[in-house]
Formats: C-alpha cells, structure tokens, sequence
C-alpha cells in the first residue's frame, strides 16, 4: 500500500491536466479489469464484473487531480505571477516549492507589505523561477503547475502533498487488484477536476448511470491541537453522513456502518461543514442515486504537506472490499 | 482556406449596430431571437426555438460520411434591470439582472419595458449632497427609475430595463450597451452564412448566461455535439496603472486579437482545443492572445459537463468597460476572431480529439 501511494504522490496532475497520473493509474489495473475507458473529460473509467440477479450497478469514485497553480502573467523582470486550480489556502503560499508540468521549477514569495502583520493575498504572490525577462522565462501564460514536497515517512503515518485524494486513488487501485468474486458490477472512475467543483464525475456519472454510487475521498480531522471536528487520525475509515454539498443516503451509510460492524472493523462518523465531494454529483445524476462516501481521515488538507495514518487506510480498503464483495441490500 | 477570408464590413456592422441596439435582458431575449430568425431562417437547415427560448440552428456538413457534430454558442441575454415595485408618479424600485456594479448606476438614462420607454436612473444633485455621503457609495436601495410623471402606470412590475445607450463606430472602435455578447450572436450568424462544408454547425443562440448559463446547458442536451466553442466579450482592463508600476491584472488587451481561455472559474478549456486553435492562428498569422486564467465564466461551463462530457473551449472578442453602460471593442479584434473561427471549423477533423486529454 505503501508503494502505491508513495508513486501516486509524486506525480503532477493539478485539475484539469489529470494525464500523467491516468497513465499511472491505467498501468497498474489494466492486467485487472473487464474495460477501460477514458472519456471526454479525461475520467478513467474502469470496469470489473457482471450484474447477477441480486446485484448492482456500483460507481465507485476517487479524484486524480489535486490543488495547483495556472501562471496568469510574466511580468517584465521575468517573475510569474498566478491563479489556483482548486481551493488553494493563500497563507499556505510562501515560500512553497513549485514544480510546473512543463519541467520548469520554481520558489514563491510575495510582494513587500509595508504591514508585516498582514497575510498576503493570493495576488500578491509570484513565483520565481530563475529568469531575468519574459524572454528568458520557461513559463508562459496557461503554463500549470504543483507543489513540490518530499514524502516523509512516519512510519504508522505519512506525510505528503496531494493526498487529497491520491489516498482514494490508492485504495481503488488495490481494491481493483485484490477483488474477485462480486455479484455487482464494479465501475471505479479515477475522475478528474473534482476541485473545481466536481466537473468530472458529472459527465461520468451519467455515463455509468450506476444504480449505486460511493465516492472515496478525504476528510477533515478535529484531532489537532485546537480541532472541533468528531474525526480522529488513527480511528478508522469515516462513513460520510453529510458534508457542504450532500446528504448521504442513510440506507448507503446503514450499508457501510452494518458491514463495518460484521466485520469488526473501526469506523467513525463523519459530519463535514465544509466541502463536499464526487459522491455530491453522481448522487443528483439523472433521476438521482443512492450515494455515499467513505472518507480517509486528513490533516491539513489542501496544503502541500496532508498527513494520513495508514492504519485507517488498510481498514478502508478492508471495508470497501467487503461493501463491494457481497449483495448490496438498500432498506 | 477554401475561400476568401471573412472579413467585418458595412453589413456586418449595421447587423451589429441593430442586435445591439435592441432590448434582451436575461429571460427577456425575444428582440434578438427575431433579428436571428430574420438573418438565418433561409440559410438554416433547421431553426427553432427551445422551451427555455434558445435559438438552435442547424446547419449540416456537406463533405464526409460521419462529419463532426460541432456547437457554437452565443448567449443573446444582457445584463439589466427588472422592475420591482410602482411608487407612484413614474417612479420605480428596481433590481439588477445579471452582473452589474451598482456603484456606477446613478445617472444612467434606461429603456423600460418593451416599448423601450425612456427613463432615468436618478440621483441626489451634488448641491444637496452632505460631505460624509460623498464617502460611501449610493446604495440600489436608494435608486429609483424615473421616466416622469406622464409615464406613470406605462411600466409594471416585472418589466424589464436596459442602459439606453445607442451603438457607435467611433473609427477603428466599436461602442454599445450589449457587445457583451452580441458580438458573438453576430460573428456566429456569419459563421452560418458561411458555414465550411466539413463540418455540422449547431449553434445555440443562448438566452439566461449572465445569471449562469442556463440556456446553454439544455442547448447542449438537445445538440448532443462531439466540441463546443462558446464565443463570448471578455473584459479588456489594459489600462495604465495609478502608480505607473506594471499592469499585472488586465484580463486581455484590446487589439490583441481573440482571447483564448485556458481556465476560468467555470471551465479548464479542452488542451486538444487549444492546440488547435492556436496552431491555425500562427499557420494564417492571426493575432491572438490568452486570455488571464482566473474568474471568470462562459457558457463553455454548462455545456462541458453536459451528459457524458463534451470537449470545449471559450473565445472571446476583448471589450472594455463590460457590463456598464458602455462597452469599448475593437473591429479588428472582432474580424479576427471571426476568421479564426472559420479557419479552425474547416480544419476539424475527428483526429483533433482521438488522443486522450492531456
């Protein structure tokens, strides 16, 4: 599991620009599955089973795309100045590595404020990546980018960028290799653009038209010095009850909790604010679906440095394997 | 290109002068859905209007076995005012439609209801005005239209109103109230009228985009296309600093050419698009720009997520001083935009999207 995300991490795929981390993903369950697909938006759709008689049609959904930077202007000394592609905190800007997918590096900083106390605005922020003019600058406008920060092994917990939501990609994959048998017809869509407000798994979703939808993401822990929130670093998989855009089905999250429970694995609830996920769009598709979220607890989330637990990520794929390995029944 | 290239002479502009000088506040488009109907109902293959008042024209290939299913949108709507409430001797609360900046409404002449009756949007003379209101901005709240007391019970509640301003070429420079986006409606009736052969045109006329994009999200149910390009007025704020430091925030520059959108705040523009784009700009040498990635939205954001996806990218005419009484563009800009247009439809070929997205 390890591994896996440890390769996930490293590869650019700020919102929008998904490719390199497709072709990663396509690699590793190509030998795994019935079909793959990629459509107009760039989702990765991957296909593994037969509908039986008692089963269903299930979207299982993880975002490829993390948080990154679209340059919007070289000024005339060569700096560049940039937009977010995503909820991008401006306070986590400064100083920030950035890692442009053109191959061009660079360092944020940001203009002099004549008040120290003063956060700067994300306007207010360039990024130097070396150049001396417009000329000399390996970036132009629409040039996209990440950043760049080194995974640090904790050994029970990791650190690193773009955990939100290679995590989610990571346990799909495995669960794609690791299942067998299913009554269901697995369809598990690695989307793209989902910090921009989902757009991927909108059209891939009416695509699937699934019966059954589980979007899995991050969540927000409130097991940090001054927390609130009842998510806990270390407690196992959250099941989504509602978060800022959605309400889960409470016969999907009776679903996930019953399972949990049978199989004796940790489980918490979760009740975001704030956010929401994939699982908001495949839920209003078409006539509408059942849909819920099974959610990897997250610190920091939308900074270049997240910290996840592994623990909490080997139970989540225990538990989704056996969501997806048995019947589903929805009362 | 096959034929000689388009070019913005005295019938395009006079077609110009007239959708812009006519009345379509969002949810209210009728007046130009009559002019589109009048340039296009002997050229279209098909022309109809759909239940949100869409005009949907199509205009078949006439080359090709399986030609691409290509969608170009324009949204017909402006931004404005609807009326709200009747006190009495010809005045009239009002709300905004659409973006607008109130700061900047006090003392605009309006156009109400469909007879387009003359009013005001007034306010307080400066000679009655107190230092310590001059600090804040007058608020909607306080503003009335007034078309006088001869106009009273002539307006409703419900009508709507738009800035009274008549269309004017002033030399290189075209001004009106609703370039924003009747440029577009008019570059893409041209595109009809000259419509290359490779391709199958199915364009939206899109009513409600200033208020989201409404129309253009179930145009594009209806098209069902493999692209869309949506053509739009993008704001154009390339003037020079206060402080004479480097404008860093202009959006797009008039006379630039085209503004080509990478990203805004509704849509990451498909990169195969791009490439497209861009490449046939160079191969003719037409002048283009990029437009800033940031806010920002065209109808390119409802119609890219429609059904299974659709691949789509936004070109806009750059104009300055969008969504006020004014709006300032340039007529090379425009005929720009609209032979890059034309030479990008004949250069679509189903390869430009048989490689994955980037």
């Amino acid at each position: 599991m390890k591994e896996i995300i440890q390769k996930l991490v490293a590869i650019p795929g700020p919102s929008g620009f998904e490719g390199r981390v497709r072709d990663a993903i396509q690699n590793e369950v190509k030998p795994y599955a019935d079909s793959v697909q990629i459509d107009a938006l760039g989702n990765l759709i991957v296909t593994k089973g037969k509908k039986s008689a008692n089963g269903k049609r299930i979207m299982l959904a993880a975002h490829m795309d993390e948080i990154g930077v679209i340059a919007t202007h070289i000024d005339k000394k060569g700096f560049v100045r940039f937009s977010n592609l995503g909820y991008l905190f401006a306070r986590n800007c400064m100083a920030a590595h950035v890692s442009f997918l053109n191959g061009a590096r660079g360092v944020v900083n940001g203009d002099h404020l004549e008040d120290a106390s003063k956060l700067h605005s994300l306007d207010q922020f360039f990024i130097d990546v070396g150049a001396t003019s417009p000329k000399d600058c390996p970036v132009k406008i629409g040039d996209v980018g990440v950043f760049e920060r080194p995974v640090i092994d904790l050994g029970k917990r990791l650190i690193s960028k773009a955990l939100d939501d290679r995590i989610g990609c990571a346990i799909l994959v495995k669960a794609i290799q690791q299942i067998k048998e299913s009554p269901n017809e697995l369809v598990f869509v690695f989307t793209t653009q989902e910090e921009v407000s989902n757009r991927g798994a909108t059209p891939a979703a009416y695509r699937v038209d699934p019966d059954l939808g589980l979007a899995v993401d991050v969540t927000d822990v409130g097991d940090t010095p001054t927390g609130k929130m009842e998510v806990s670093l270390g407690k196992g998989p959250a099941i989504k009850v509602k978060d800022g855009g959605m309400i889960a089905d409470p016969r999907v999250v009776r679903w996930m909790t019953d399972t949990a429970e049978k199989a004796g694995i940790p489980y918490q609830m979760e009740i975001l604010l704030g956010g929401t996920t994939d699982a908001r769009t495949i839920q209003l598709t078409r006539a509408g679906v059942p849909t819920g979220c099974l959610s990897i607890p997250t610190r920091y989330i939308h900074s270049p440095a997240e910290m996840i637990d592994l623990e909490d990520v080997e139970n989540s794929l225990t538990l989704l394997l056996d969501l997806l390995r048995n019947p589903v029944e929805i009362k | 290109m096959t034929e000689k290239p388009l070019t913005i002479d005295n019938e395009q502009i006079s077609l110009l002068e007239k959708l812009c000088n006519a009345v379509g506040v969002s949810g209210c488009e009728g007046e130009i859905r009559k002019i589109i109907f009048a340039e296009l109902e002997s050229v279209a293959d098909e022309i109809k209007v759909d239940a949100l008042g869409n005009v949907l024209v199509t205009r078949l290939a006439h080359t090709g076995t399986k030609p691409l299913r290509v969608m170009l949108d324009a949204h017909m709507d402006e931004v404005g005012f609807m009326i709200v409430a009747d006190e009495g001797e010809g005045l009239y609360s009002f709300e905004t439609v659409g973006g607008i900046d109130e700061r900047q409404l006090p003392g605009k002449p309006v156009w109400v209801g469909s007879e387009h009756i003359p009013g005001v949007i007034g306010a307080k003379p400066i000679h009655l005005v107190e230092p310590e209101e001059r600090l804040s901005a007058i608020s909607k709240s306080s503003l009335r239209i007034d078309i006088g007391p001869g106009g009273a019970g002539k307006v409703k509640v419900g009508d709507y109103a738009a800035f009274a301003t008549n269309f004017m070429q002033i030399g290189p420079s075209l001004r009106g109230k609703a370039l924003d986006d009747r440029l577009g409606v008019a570059t893409l009736i041209e595109l009809v009228k000259h419509a290359p052969a490779n391709v199958t045109l199915l364009v939206s006329f899109a009513v409600q985009e200033e208020i989201g994009g409404r129309g253009a999200r179930v145009a594009a149910y209806s098209f069902d296309p493999n692209l869309a390009i949506a053509v739009d007025s993008t704001p154009a704020f390339d003037l020079p600093r206060e402080d004479n430091e480097e404008n860093t925030v202009y959006n797009c520059r008039l006379g630039a050419g085209p503004a080509i959108y990478l990203s805004d705040a509704g849509t990451v523009s498909d990169p195969r698009l791009i490439r497209l784009i861009t490449q046939t700009a160079e191969a003719l040498s037409i002048p283009y720009q990029f437009r800033q990635p940031g806010g920002g939205g065209t109808d390119a954001g409802a119609i890219h997520k429609v059904r299974a996806g659709i691949p789509s990218v936004s070109i806009s005419i750059p104009g300055r001083y969008a969504h006020t009484a004014n709006l300032l563009a340039n007529t090379g800009d425009w005929q720009n935009t609209l032979q890059l247009l034309h030479a990008v439809l004949e250069k679509l070929t189903p390869s430009v999207l048989a490689g994955e997205r980037d």
